[in-house]
C-alpha cells in the first residue's frame, strides 16, 4: 500500500539521524591516541578508582535504603503516608543547581569537603528520592494474596521482604541500579566544588582539568574521553531496556 | 507481616526512617538552607549582611543575569523545539513502514542521553575546533545549542515511539485504506497518539536546558565575553569565584523553583493524558 519511494524516504531520515547521533561517537574513537599514555600521564587510572568509590558507594547505599522505603511506602498503611511521600515527589524535582552552594559551605564547615563522603552523601540522598518511588511503584504491583500468604505463615514484614518479595523485583531493582550508577558516575558539578585534592577527582572532574592541560593534544583528549565514557557505555548497551526504561517512566514523574 | 495489611503500623516508620534522615539531612536541608542564605549578602568567609528579598531583586536588575536568563530562552529553541520537531519526523517516519533494524536504531539514537556531558563537551569541543564558532560572538551560542539538539533528540524519538506503539494497527490500517498520504496520516493518527508524550519531552528538555552547566562550563565557560553564559553557570561563578554567594542562592533557588512547576504541571498534563 506504501509506495517504495516513501519507504525508501523514511529510511533515509532515519538513516540520516542516526548516523548524526553515531558520528561524534565515531570521531572520538577513531581520533583516539595512546590510552597508555593517557592511563599514565593523564592519571586516569586514579580518576576511575574515585568514580568506582563513589559509585559503589551511592548505588549500594541508595539501593538499600530506596527498598526499604518504598517498602513501606508500598505495601503498608501508616499515618502521614501521603504528605511524606509528596516531600520525596518533591526530592526528585530539586536541581544538584539548588543544593550545592549551601551543601559546600556547611560541609565546609564540619569538614568534609575533599572526601568521598561530600561526593557520596547528597548523590545518594538524591537518588534515594528516585529510588523510594521507583520501588514502591514496584512494591505496589506485588499481589496482596501473597503478602496474606506470608503473613498468615507467621513471616515477620523483614522476613517478608527480603525473602518472598524481593525476588519478584528484580528486573525493577536492576533497572533502579543502572539508572543510579549512570547519574552517579557521570555527575560533575558536585565534584568540581567539592573536591581540590587531586587523588579524590572522579572521572568526568579528571577530564576536564585534562582537557585544561591538553588542549593542543587531540588524540589523548579523545582517547580520555573514551575511557571516562566507557564504563557507562558498556552498562548500556548490556541493559538498554533497562535504562530506556527507567528514564521514561521515571522522567514522567522526575 | 504479622498484622493484616489494612491496619496503620508503626513499623512503617522503621523502614522509612532511614532513607528519609539521608534525604532530609542532604536534599532537604540544603534547600532550606539555600532559601536562607538567599536573604544575604554573603561572600563566603566574613559575616553575612542581611538584606531581605534584595537578591531577588537583583535577579530581575541585574543585565548579566537577565542575559544568562535570556540565554536560556534562545537555548530553549535548540534543546527542545528543535529535538521534539526531529522526534517527531522520526516517529512519523518509523510509524509509516515497517523499519528494519529498528531496535538497533533505537538504542544508537538513545546512546547521547547515556554518555557523560564531560565526555560530550570534550567531544564537541574537538569537533567545532577547526570552524571557529565557540569563539565567535554570533555563533556561539547556538552552536552550544546543537549540542543540546544532538544530546535530546533521541530521547525524543524514544518516548514518541512509546506512543506510537500504543495506536491500534487498524488505525494506521483504516487510514491507508482512506487513501491518507504521510502527511494526513501524521496529523489524524500519530500526532494526537503522542500529545502526552509530547509534554513529556519538552518539559524533560527544557528541564535540560535550564540546568545546562556541564556543556557551557566545558566548552566556553560563558564566552567569548559572557555570549553563553547561562544561570547554573551564574550560580557556581557568583557562589565559588566572585564571592557573591547568596545571589547563587536565590539563582539556584529560582531555578528549583521553575522546574518544580514544570514538573507538577506536566504531571496534571500526564494524570490527565492516563485518565482519558
Amino acid at each position: 500500500m506504501i509506495d517504495r519511494r516513501e519507504q525508501w524516504l523514511a529510511h533515509a531520515v532515519l538513516g540520516a539521524f542516526t548516523l548524526i547521533a553515531l558520528a561524534p561517537v565515531v570521531k572520538i574513537v577513531l581520533g583516539a591516541g595512546s590510552f597508555a599514555t593517557a592511563w599514565e600521564d593523564g592519571n586516569f587510572d586514579s580518576y576511575l578508582r574515585s568514580s568506582a568509590i563513589v559509585a559503589a558507594a551511592v548505588v549500594a547505599i541508595s539501593t538499600v535504603l530506596s527498598i526499604l522505603a518504598g517498602y513501606a511506602f508500598g505495601l503498608m498503611r501508616f499515618r502521614g503516608e501521603q504528605v511524606l511521600f509528596y516531600v520525596i515527589l518533591l526530592g526528585l524535582t530539586v536541581p544538584m543547581e539548588a543544593i550545592v552552594v549551601p551543601l559546600y559551605y556547611d560541609l565546609r564547615d564540619v569538614g568534609m569537603t575533599d572526601t568521598y563522603w561530600a561526593l557520596i552523601l547528597p548523590q545518594a540522598a538524591l537518588s534515594t528520592a528516585f529510588g523510594t518511588f521507583w520501588m514502591r511503584a514496584f512494591f505496589r504491583s506485588v499481589p496482596r494474596s501473597l503478602i496474606e500468604a506470608a503473613r498468615l505463615d507467621g513471616s515477620s514484614s523483614w522476613m517478608t521482604l527480603w525473602r518472598i518479595v524481593l525476588p519478584l523485583g528484580r528486573p525493577a531493582v536492576l533497572t533502579m541500579v543502572a539508572l543510579v550508577f549512570m547519574w552517579t558516575w557521570n555527575e560533575f558539578l558536585l565534584a568540581l566544588v567539592m573536591v581540590s585534592d587531586e587523588s579524590l577527582r572522579t572521572a568526568p572532574l579528571g577530564l576536564a582539568f585534562f582537557q585544561g592541560r591538553n588542549t593542543s593534544d587531540e588524540g589523548l583528549l579523545a582517547a580520555g574521553a573514551l575511557i571516562v565514557a566507557a564504563p557507562v557505555v558498556l552498562v548500556y548497551l548490556f541493559l538498554q531496556r533497562h535504562f530506556i526504561r527507567g528514564t521514561l517512566s521515571g522522567a514522567v514523574k522526575g | 507481616m504479622t498484622r493484616p495489611p489494612g491496619e496503620p503500623r508503626r513499623v512503617a516508620y522503621l523502614y522509612l526512617l532511614p532513607g528519609l534522615a539521608l534525604f532530609g539531612a542532604f536534599v532537604l536541608y540544603p534547600l532550606g538552607r539555600a532559601g536562607w542564605i538567599s536573604l544575604f549578602e554573603w561572600n563566603g568567609v566574613t559575616r553575612g549582611t542581611w538584606v531581605g528579598l534584595e537578591n531577588y531583586g537583583a535577579l530581575a536588575r541585574d543585565a548579566d543575569l537577565r542575559r544568562a536568563f535570556a540565554h536560556t530562552a534562545v537555548l530553549l529553541l535548540f534543546y527542545a523545539a528543535l529535538p521534539v520537531a526531529i522526534g517527531l519526523l522520526l516517529a512519523g517516519a518509523a510509524s509509516r513502514t515497517r523499519v528494519r533494524g529498528l531496535a538497533a536504531i533505537r538504542t544508537i539514537l538513545f546512546l547521547p542521553q547515556v554518555i557523560a556531558l564531560v565526555v560530550v563537551a570534550v567531544t564537541w569541543r574537538l569537533i567545532y575546533q577547526p570552524t571557529g564558532w565557540l569563539g565567535d560572538f554570533d555563533l556561539a551560542l547556538p552552536a552550544v545549542g546543537l549540542i543540546g539538539t544532538w544530546v535530546t533528540y533521541g530521547l525524543c524519538f524514544v518516548l514518541f515511539m512509546a506512543g506510537v506503539q500504543k495506536v491500534p494497527r487498524s488505525l494506521y490500517d483504516a487510514a491507508r485504506v482512506d487513501g491518507a498520504g504521510p502527511l494526513r496520516e501524521f496529523f489524524a493518527v500519530t500526532l494526537p497518539a503522542v500529545k502526552g508524550e509530547i509534554a513529556v519531552a519538552l518539559t524533560l528538555c527544557t528541564i535540560a536546558a535550564l540546568r545546562n552547566f556541564d556543556v557551557v562550563y566545558l566548552t566556553t565557560a560563558g564566552g567569548p565575553g559572557d555570549a553563553t553564559a547561562v544561570p547554573a553557570l551564574e550560580v557556581y561563578e557568583r557562589a565559588f569565584q566572585t564571592g557573591e554567594v547568596g545571589l547563587a542562592a536565590a539563582i539556584g533557588a529560582c531555578l528549583a523553583a521553575i522546574i518544580f512547576l514544570l514538573s507538577f504541571a506536566i504531571n496534571r498534563t500526564a494524570d490527565r493524558a492516563a485518565r482519558t
